[in-house]
């Protein structure tokens, strides 16, 4: 097993519990769609097993490691294992494509290294290689805010697979995006997960888009998983046991339609 | 179609808006008029207490005719070698001061940005950030010849400790203000925590750095033109001198070089910080 979450919590300062007590396992090579309302504790899930939030109790384990009893040094190393992508992107803005591309590689190199921008060769050719996969090579050099958001949020995939990943941790990739890029969005990182046999972790509000992409769903409500099953399994009781009562017949399984309807559109 | 329009058929939108008026100001219409009334009483009364002696003023301005007529023609020439001494000497303690200033200034302002730096680290950089700017510069001067004698090192060490606020403060206001999921995509790479401040942290920053850096040199020659009044150096202290010798036309050439490089620094700062948005 991949990952191993057991018994997580998280309670925050101001005395919101954001999770109860999370049991999860993802295999190796497992692409996992994570839904759920807003503040079912969807993102402090997925930030407590990268701990950029520190989990109040519970552990998780990456590849048999526990992440949860890591110092800093050693948390930094195993953060490299699993790469991150944001819902509005999180690019370093005023910095080059290349440069963000490159951040990617920050837990491998050192401090001076990085500042005066000497990353190894190989580095750079693979930064090329993947910007290229996803048809940025030419767009190396611009800045990164002069991009779009689907280009923003493809040069987000290429730096968080520059970090060599295990693991995806994918934050609502497509909420700022329209609904075509959303789908190109969702399925460049699917197939790269194929290509590369990571697994991910992805959050998102889109009921029909996590059930076109990913073949496992998680249901999260109020801090609690309240479904775990094969996206076929999903259906308008699930979704209102996830969600609260609401006419679920037209979301389920519509995801191909709703792209050609919008798809000329945008 | 809104809900209200759907709700009540016979709603007048004209009647409606007739009755419409801006919000006002001050919620209350009691309490807006006593303000306004009480404005006006203290202004009427405030008006009345001042006493005007129109003889005496009118004296002083005839003394200030003839105190200015002093000035001209400004006289460049016959202390051309002090007036230029001093501006070189204002101009070293600027640049000394500035970059000295500037290199001190990050490590406090690191310190006094609560996203970056835990509450004790925090509260003693402000703490710095605070006596550095709560002394007007001439005091710190007083302080600084007291300890160093007279001299342009005492007004560069002036203008370094100033610089220090100043610079702290507002970096530390910028960084406080970055987006911070730029700084936690450089966190989630693995990066260390100086890697989040070159990263992260630093290209967020960067123009204003540079934009406030050469305001603060700006800045920081004004201020040097006034030191010398206190003995801390640079082109004030010829200033002062030329008016202690009544030379009021070398002090004119004084004052007209001080224009000059003033403006020159703020033209070009303003260009600096235009070209680095």
């Amino acid at each position: 097993m991949l990952l191993r979450i057991q018994g997580l919590s998280k309670r925050y300062p101001t005395g919101d519990v954001a999770l109860t007590a999370v049991d999860l396992e993802v295999p190796a090579g497992q692409v996992m769609a994570l839904i759920g309302p807003s503040g079912a504790g969807k993102s402090t899930l997925i930030r407590c097993v990268n701990r950029l939030v520190e989990p109040t109790s519970g552990t998780v384990q990456l590849d048999g490691v526990e992440i949860t009893s890591l110092g800093t040094t050693a948390l930094r190393r195993a953060r490299r294992r699993m790469g991150m992508i944001f819902q509005e992107y999180a690019l370093v803005e005023r910095l080059t494509v290349m440069e963000n591309v490159l951040s990617g590689r920050l837990g491998y190199v050192g401090f001076w290294s990085s500042w005066f921008r000497r990353f190894p060769n190989a580095d750079i050719e693979e930064a090329f290689r993947l910007l290229d996969r996803v048809g940025l090579a030419h767009m190396a050099d611009k800045r990164a805010d002069t991009l779009s958001g689907g280009q923003r949020q493809r040069v987000g995939i290429v730096r968080a697979l520059m970090q060599d990943p295990q693991l995806l941790l994918v934050d609502e990739p497509t909420a700022s995006l329209d609904p075509k890029t959303s789908r190109q969005i969702m399925r460049l990182i699917v197939e790269l997960c194929g290509e590369r046999g990571l697994a991910a972790i992805i959050n998102i509000h889109d009921v029909a888009l996590a059930q076109q992409f990913a073949k496992r769903i998680v249901g999260l409500r109020a801090g609690r998983i309240v479904f775990d099953d094969q996206a076929e399994a999903l259906g308008g009781g699930q979704l209102t046991v996830i969600y609260g009562e609401e006419d679920w017949s037209q979301t389920i399984g519509r995801a191909e339609e709703e792209a050609e309807a919008t798809g000329t559109l945008a | 179609m809104n809900a209200a329009t759907l709700d009540a058929p016979d709603f007048d939108a004209k009647a409606a808006a007739r009755a419409w008026r801006p919000p006002p100001l001050i919620a209350s219409a009691w309490l807006r008029y006593a303000i306004y009334l009480g404005a006006l009483v203290y202004a009427v009364i405030a008006i009345g207490t001042i006493e005007v002696n129109w003889t005496r003023a009118a004296e002083g301005l005839e003394r200030a005719g003839r105190f200015l007529g002093g000035f001209f023609p400004p006289d460049f020439t016959s202390k051309g070698d002090d007036i230029l001494e001093g501006l070189l000497e204002s101009l070293t303690m600027t640049v000394v001061a500035t970059a000295l200033g500037l290199i001190l200034s990050i490590p406090v302002a690191l310190g006094a940005s609560r996203n970056l730096a835990p509450l004790p680290v925090y509260l003693a950089c402000r703490a710095i950030i605070a006596v550095s700017r709560t002394f007007q510069e001439i005091i710190i001067a007083i302080v600084f010849v007291a300890m160093l004698g007279f001299g342009p090192l005492a007004g560069t060490m002036t203008l370094a400790f100033a610089t220090i606020g100043f610079m702290a403060k507002l970096i530390a206001e910028d960084i406080e203000d970055i987006e911070a999921a730029q700084a936690e995509a450089v966190r989630a790479t693995g990066g260390s925590w100086f890697q989040l401040l070159a990263w992260g942290v630093l290209p967020q920053v960067k123009p204003r750095l540079i934009g406030l850096s050469a305001y603060r040199l700006d800045i920081n020659f004004r201020e040097s033109a006034v030191l010398g009044l206190v003995g801390a150096g640079g082109i004030g202290d010829t200033l002062n001198t030329s008016f202690d010798r009544y030379e009021f036309d070398t002090a004119a050439a004084v004052l007209i070089v001080i224009i000059v490089i003033v403006l020159a620094c703020e033209y070009s700062s303003g260009w600096i910080r235009r070209k680095v948005q």
